[in-house]
């Protein structure tokens, strides 16, 4: 049992690879064939997020209100700690029908 | 503009006559999938010799990468599969009529040629994105290249929004 607690425990890290304070996680948002894919439904201020560009253009993920804006050549990806709070939206600045929001709480 | 209506008229009259004959063949539709890219290419490769406008400079700069990763991307996919692309009539009529207005608009200043560019993007893709719903896709037999045509027609759409913001932008 304490065995599988500790193996659980450790899954738990993994998935969510806390920063140093403990509280942060990563998240991965993928694009590929020109659209986001699903945005975590919460997120928390100093969370990151690996922007992965599978598709076989140039994007980016930039902010409407600009507190963001990640470039990402066909094939690589980007990290990006989260810094504002809010619902924030955004959109690839190269094809702007490409649209996502993410939602970060304090 | 009228220009640009006409050689746009001419192109759809031979992608239509494409669809009415019994559908073009998965290797046509390579070709003239590839063609069009190319042509694009060109034009934008005109802007970036012509504009010094900045947007319009980052907008055909867009044209050429992406136009240039779906034609590299369908060059592999026929080498994959062992098509050989297939010269036609459509193929044939829009690099008649792409190099037509290419020599048009070189006679242009560049004020000029900003906005004719703009406004023969937003009728070219235009253009383009029809025959690939209505023609294209449905006739493509290959399930890589339906799904290359598709993904096709999605960027292209947003290359047709953003022309159309531009054009509307442009003083």
């Amino acid at each position: 049992m304490r065995i599988a607690a500790a193996a659980l425990f450790a899954m738990i890290l993994s998935a969510g690879a806390p920063a140093a304070g403990g509280t942060s996680h990563s998240y991965t948002i993928e694009i590929d064939k020109m659209k986001f894919g699903p945005t975590p439904a919460v997120l928390h201020r100093g969370d990151t997020i690996l922007w992965l560009n599978r598709d076989l253009f140039r994007h980016s993920a930039t902010a409407a209100n600009r507190s963001f804006d990640v470039d990402l050549p066909a094939g690589q990806s980007a990290r990006m700690v989260v810094k504002s709070t809010g619902a924030l939206a955004f959109s690839c600045k190269y094809h702007p029908g490409m649209r996502g929001v993410l939602r970060v709480r304090p | 503009m009228k220009a640009a209506m006409g050689l746009l008229g001419g192109a759809a009259l031979a992608l239509a006559s494409t669809a009415q004959a019994a559908g073009p063949t998965d290797p046509e539709i390579a070709h003239i999938a590839y063609t069009a890219g190319n042509i694009d290419i060109a034009a934008a490769k005109q802007a970036l010799a012509k504009s010094h406008n900045a947007t319009v400079r980052a907008f055909a700069k867009e044209m050429v990468r992406d136009h240039q990763a779906v034609n590299d991307k369908a060059l592999a996919l026929v080498k994959e599969l062992k098509v050989t692309p297939k010269d036609n009539a459509t193929s044939e009529a829009l690099s008649k009529q792409a190099a037509a207005t290419l020599k048009r608009f070189a006679k242009l200043n560049a004020h000029d040629f900003d906005h004719a560019y703009l406004k023969n993007e937003v009728a070219y893709h235009g253009t383009v994105n029809s025959a690939l719903k209505t023609t294209l896709i449905p006739s493509a037999n290959n399930a890589q290249l339906k799904s290359l045509l598709e993904t096709g027609l999605t960027l292209f759409t947003e290359h047709q929004k953003h022309a159309e913001h531009l054009a509307a932008a442009m003083k």
